[in-house]
């Protein structure tokens, strides 16, 4: 075990799958010798010698994902980085139209891990603060992952990568060098598709994923001392979700709220609180909430950002309006 | 009109960029050869336009329309033939020719336009969107010009593991005004990939003739922009096709990076066997059709003493017999298990509801 920071997991993560199996390999947007622009592939360039393992590209995200998919098909194992997801808009038709379709169309495997930093919070504006995991999902073929832990990040991202499907890294950019954590050595993988109960509670269910994470952790310490009882459950994989750990808490508490950081209109946590009503309605003592985005671009300043984003107070104010009011 | 004055044979446009190719001499087997596939492609697509024509909506034969390579068929048989069997084809959607090259069987391609269950896609997807498995093809998307995009990797993929095979796509003047073009032209360039840009300039992209997508002449040019060697041929010549693109793939193999092919021709027939296409002036189909790649190549084969009538009359009966027999095993195949609609998008098991 060793400690580290939530980017340090995720270069450790690509450097172990780049070491297990050469044919996986990097490339990007300033991922080469300058490290990324974050700094999450510092180091690679040298260690793994450059081209053909770390490699930089023009700012061409179509030509990135169309380089993907077809080193897919030749038999290597790529993993792009978009520089910030809000670019993936450049690269959609080959990602939602080819990759997304290319297995169910004519049978053939497509396993590549998109790496995507996500997310807000940071004072960056409209076009570096997304969370677009709800296109993902709305379109076939994707499996879509968002780590909140150094553990998770390592865990999940070589799981992803050593999947057969293309799958959608999410990984958000405000945890980088915020939390740190116990991370395994080596290889080892956080299987997709299964949550984690991070704090266990009888009297409300609070479901979310990535940085929102810590905010409804923070919520549920608060409400702790007003003697309510939260559990909180990371999804991890936003999709396929943990619908049976979800059902299953659901089923003791009797009350749900659904956390994202993306707009609450047309968001993920709308198709999660439609399933819980088609699955769960007989546990359901209160309507399920969703605390999330407002539907507005992400604002710059952080007194506008702050109103755009789920803050503690909001999570808090929805959970005591379910254990009072129902 | 003669064909010279409509085709602008020119194979120097930009130098110092141009496209240096030799002059090969072609054996009378690939010669003969590159015609059977020529017209066993013609033979095949005026089946799926015959069958088109007749078919009714209360009992269709095929699910869809036909996107026919007629009257272009030279530029997919004489790429097909430059490259080897485990080299890629990223093919647009007039390279019927290049499937049939790499294995595809006449029943196989009427499975495909069927929709059925013995079908490549299993019935997910019709007509020329399909790669049978192991030809190194790749499937078609109907964006225009995605395949560019994908051949960047299968290219890329060849550098990586140090072989000498490389990666052909092909795209309409159509396509060619995607941005996806650009990107993939500067990227395969900058990274010296081992790839071919094949246009097929068929000069109309569906109701949009040539000059209103584009104020060049000649689309070949933009290789330059990018560093790119390029040229232009006659695109109904398939011995013309062939030479460049050898000469393209030969290029490619050597390290010396990607090469651009514009290839003239004219969509003679709709761009679906749904589209009469009669917003094409009639003088200008005419013209073309004069021009037509099989005509040509008969002629020269013909001139050579390679071919006569006689086998010509010989090799139609003898493909014609094949089809007959295909859409005869190929309208006995069934229709597909409705339970395949909601299997494969995943390797592994995920909700689809």
């Amino acid at each position: 075990m060793s400690e580290m920071n939530y980017m340090e997991a995720i270069r450790d993560g690509l450097r172990v799958a780049m070491k297990a199996d050469e044919r996986v390999y990097i490339f990007g947007e300033d991922l080469g010798p300058y490290g990324g622009v974050f700094g999450v592939t510092k180091g690679l360039f040298e260690e793994f010698g450059g081209p053909p393992r770390v490699r930089n590209t023009p700012l061409s995200e179509g030509a990135i994902i169309g380089e993907a998919i077809g080193a897919a098909l030749a038999g290597l194992r790529p993993v792009p980085e978009i520089q910030f997801s809000d670019f993936i808009t450049c690269a959609m038709t080959p990602l939602i139209d080819v990759m997304g379709t290319y297995r169910y169309r004519f049978g053939t495997n497509i396993p590549v891990t998109i790496r995507m930093p996500s997310g807000g919070g940071m004072s960056i504006g409209p076009f570096h603060s997304k969370s677009l995991e709800a296109w993902f999902v709305h379109s076939p073929g994707f499996k879509v992952v968002m780590p909140s832990t150094p553990r998770d990040a390592k865990g999940l991202l070589l799981a992803a990568i050593e999947d057969p499907d293309p799958v959608l890294y999410l990984e958000h950019k405000r945890l980088y060098n915020r939390v740190h954590g116990e991370v395994e050595d080596g290889y080892f993988t956080v299987p997709l598709g299964e949550g984690l109960v991070k704090r266990e509670g009888k009297d409300l269910t609070v479901v979310t994923y990535g940085d929102m994470v810590y905010t409804v952790l923070e919520a549920a310490t608060q409400l702790e001392g007003e003697g309510y009882d939260i559990e909180v459950i990371d999804l991890r994989t936003i999709w396929p979700y943990d619908e049976a750990l979800v059902n299953a808490s659901i089923a003791k508490t009797n009350r749900v709220i659904v956390v994202h950081e993306a707009a609450k209109i047309g968001g993920f946590g709308g198709e999660i609180v439609a399933r819980i009503n088609e699955q769960c309605f007989a546990s359901l003592a209160a309507p399920p909430l969703r605390v999330a985005a407002k539907h507005t671009p992400p604002p710059s300043h952080p007194v506008l950002e702050r109103i755009f984003l789920p803050q503690v107070e909001d999570v808090v104010a929805a959970a005591r309006k379910l254990l009072t009011e129902y | 009109m003669e064909g010279r004055a409509i085709m602008r044979e020119k194979g120097d446009v930009m130098s110092p960029w141009s496209l240096q190719v030799p002059e090969k001499k072609i054996s009378q087997h690939d010669a003969c050869a590159m015609y059977t596939l020529l017209l066993r492609t013609r033979l095949f697509e005026d089946e799926i336009y015959y069958i088109c024509a007749n078919q009714t909506p209360q009992h269709p034969f095929i699910v869809g329309k036909g996107y026919l390579s007629t009257g272009q068929e030279a530029i997919s048989v004489g790429c097909a033939y430059a490259l080897a069997p485990d080299d890629w084809f990223a093919q647009s959607h007039r390279d019927m020719a290049a499937h049939f090259h790499r294995g595809l069987t006449f029943v196989e391609a009427l499975y495909q336009y069927r929709c059925t269950t013995s079908s490549p896609t299993h019935g997910r997807d019709g007509n020329v969107h399909f790669a049978k498995e192991g030809t190194h093809m790749v499937g078609f998307t109907s964006h225009m010009g995605q395949n560019v995009a994908v051949a960047l990797g299968l290219a890329w993929a060849q550098r990586y593991r140090k072989t000498d095979r490389v990666a052909l796509a092909t795209f309409g003047e159509g396509a060619a005004q995607q941005g996806i073009i650009h990107e993939s032209m500067n990227y395969a360039a900058t990274f010296q990939l081992p790839m071919i840009f094949v246009i097929n300039n068929n000069r109309w992209a569906i109701s949009v003739p040539v000059q209103e997508q584009t104020s060049i002449e000649d689309l070949a040019i933009r290789g330059a922009a990018y560093h790119i060697p390029a040229t232009v041929v006659d695109g109904n010549d398939t011995v013309a096709v062939y030479r460049a693109a050898t000469a393209a793939v030969a290029l490619a193999r050597a390290g010396r990076g990607p090469s651009l092919i514009e290839c003239k021709t004219m969509r003679v027939m709709g761009h679906g066997t749904h589209d009469p296409a009669t917003y094409v002036p009639a003088d200008e189909k005419t013209a073309w059709r004069a021009r037509d790649p099989v005509v040509l190549l008969k002629r020269v084969l013909c001139e050579r003493g390679w071919w006569s009538d006689e086998r010509d009359t010989a090799l139609r009966a003898e493909i014609r017999a094949e089809l007959d027999t295909a859409v005869d095993v190929a309208g006995n195949d069934p229709p597909p298990d409705p339970r395949m609609a909601v299997q494969d998008v995943f390797s592994t098991p995920v909700p689809v509801e």
